[in-house]
């Protein structure tokens, strides 16, 4: 069959408002960057697929509005309205269609232009949850009991998780929020809903990333040791009141989906760096359990044995939601390219980029990398 | 089921805040606008191409866009219309009083269209391809309304 491989990314610098750039002109930016890190021309890139959301653009459509700038004149685009890393396995899809060669994969968002609880609650429906002010922040606080309680985790344990992000962030260029943070610093920071503290949540963030993908023959054209999807994964759950919140069952099977493609058999063993889409510190152990690289990810991040698991920080330190899935490949991508710099995992060879996105991550995508 | 059993409606009023980062072109264009009463675009020096309002790449060429140049304030009805039925102003949250001439303007200089009023609502005085120029307000803010509305010249 077909592969496809990365061949170049870019991310903007995270920050909690970018006060000076319209959306366009933050997408424009980072597809600019990417072009010149690949040394590609527009004119060579046959699709596009984006991701962003109407509700944080506060227009319609919002895929149209950056037509020009993501080089989609009169060419093939497709938006999604969901987390990037779907935009990813869209972007993959075309490729392996045959229809498409090169496809730029983009995702922004400026959460500092609108209002996210607002935003984020209209996720619930109008009838029995909306109505009591329903969030993602406040959904997030209930799962985290949920799950805090059934896996005997402490308000400590979940410190540490945002402890270890801070810290790791410090080697990230591109984090907003990064720190040498102690547990009590941590539980000291504002209680945004119980259990979660504010160095516990992301914090509102603006920016913007993108990829480059090719067949693989194409890839093999312009670089020796390609970086290449070896597995893609997908699920999505049942809506959120419907299901076990502490557990990720949805994870689970989009990651048993991508082991069995990349022919993974002991995750913890063979994937060298993962990147999570922890939106909030629970998040981050839920999904080191459920993606099966370790039984107990409080021991692991305790021991301080986790600096493989998310050496960027992850969105703990700064990444919008609808990008913060696709800069985890972004991130995965250069661990195995060898541009991660300070936050670098020596030998890298086999990565995995998880992104999330719904209510308490209803829907789940896992995408394996590999280089030779 | 039966449609006839009455059911419930919950009635829900969205009403949420937006800041739009304006960007680096759009504050140009405005400010020019706001402080000269005049109308600037970006040229493609690939294309020739003069983007009005300006933006940072030429979608066709995808080059970026850095020669600014002075554009209007004559122009040519490109395509028109008298709206007749009332709607709310989404800046002003009244309703608009109708009719009133609404045309896609393409202005001296330019490659591209803007839209904008008309001082006429006359159908019959309208046509594609006649002349207009700006008229802009006394007191100026730095936005659109910055131009009152395009008027007809005398052919
Ligand atoms: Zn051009």
């Amino acid at each position: 069959m077909r592969r496809v491989a990365i061949i170049g990314a870019a991310q903007t610098r995270f920050e909690a408002r970018k006060a000076s750039l319209a959306y366009n002109e933050l997408v424009y930016g980072v597809v600019r960057e990417l072009l010149d890190r690949t040394g590609i021309s527009m004119r060579e890139i046959e699709s596009m697929v984006t991701a962003s959301q109407d509700a944080y653009d506060g227009k319609t459509i919002s895929g149209m509005a950056i037509n020009e700038v993501v080089g989609a004149y009169l060419k093939s685009e497709a938006k999604v309205a969901a987390d990037g890393l779907q935009a990813l396995l869209y972007g993959v899809a075309r490729i392996l269609s045959g229809e498409f060669d090169l496809t730029l994969v983009v995702a922004h968002c400026k959460e500092s232009e609108g209002q996210s609880s607002a935003i984020t609650s209209l996720m619930f429906d109008p009838f029995v949850q909306r109505p009591l002010g329903l969030d993602e922040l406040t959904a997030a606080a209930l799962q985290a009991r949920c799950y805090c309680r059934k896996r005997r985790i402490t308000s400590e344990d979940m410190a540490l998780v945002a402890v270890k992000a801070h810290r790791q962030a410090l080697k990230n260029p591109y984090a907003q929020r990064a720190g040498e943070f102690t547990v009590e610093d941590v539980l000291a920071s504002p209680l945004l809903a119980d259990p979660i503290h504010e160095l516990e949540a992301a914090p509102r963030s603006d920016g913007a990333c993108a990829l480059l993908l090719a067949s693989e023959e194409r890839a093999r054209r312009l670089v020796d040791r390609p970086v290449c999807i070896a597995g893609i994964g997908n699920c999505t759950d049942a809506y959120w009141t419907e299901r076990d919140l502490a557990e990720a069952r949805a994870l689970q099977e989009a990651a048993r989906r991508a082991y069995t493609m990349a022919g993974i058999s002991d995750p913890a063993r063979e994937i060298d760096v993962v990147e999570i889409s922890a939106r909030y510190a629970h998040e981050e152990l839920m999904a080191i359990e459920a993606l099966g690289l370790h039984a107990s990810p409080v021991e692991l991040i305790a021991r301080d044995r986790a600096s493989f698991i998310t050496p960027s920080g992850g969105p703990l330190c700064g990444n919008p939601p609808t990008v913060s899935g696709l800069v985890r490949a972004v991130e995965a991508y250069w661990q195995l390219s060898g541009e991660a710099g300070a936050r670098q995992v020596e030998g890298a060879r086999v990565a995995l980029a998880h992104g999330a996105g719904g209510i308490c991550g209803q829907n789940q995508t896992v995408v394996i990398l590999r280089r030779e | 089921m039966s449609e006839e059993s009455p059911t419930l409606r919950v009635d829900f009023l969205l009403d949420t805040e937006y800041q739009y980062a304006v960007g680096q072109y759009g504050t140009r264009f405005f400010t020019e606008l706001r402080d000269h009463a005049r109308f600037v675009g970006v040229q493609c020096l690939e294309c020739g191409r003069v983007y009005v309002p300006p933006r940072p790449v030429c979608g066709i060429c995808y080059r970026e866009l850095q020669e600014w140049v002075e554009v209007g304030p004559g122009g040519t009805i490109v395509g028109w219309t008298v709206v007749r039925i009332p709607f709310i102003d989404p800046m002003t949250g009244e309703q608009r009083p109708v009719p009133y001439g609404f045309a896609i303007v393409r202005l001296d200089g330019a490659s591209t269209s803007l839209y904008h009023f008309l001082d006429e609502t006359d159908e019959r005085k309208i046509r594609v391809g006649q002349r207009v120029c700006a008229v802009f307000r006394e007191k100026r803010e730095g936005s659109l309304r910055d131009v009152l509305h395009f008027r007809l010249l005398e052919e």
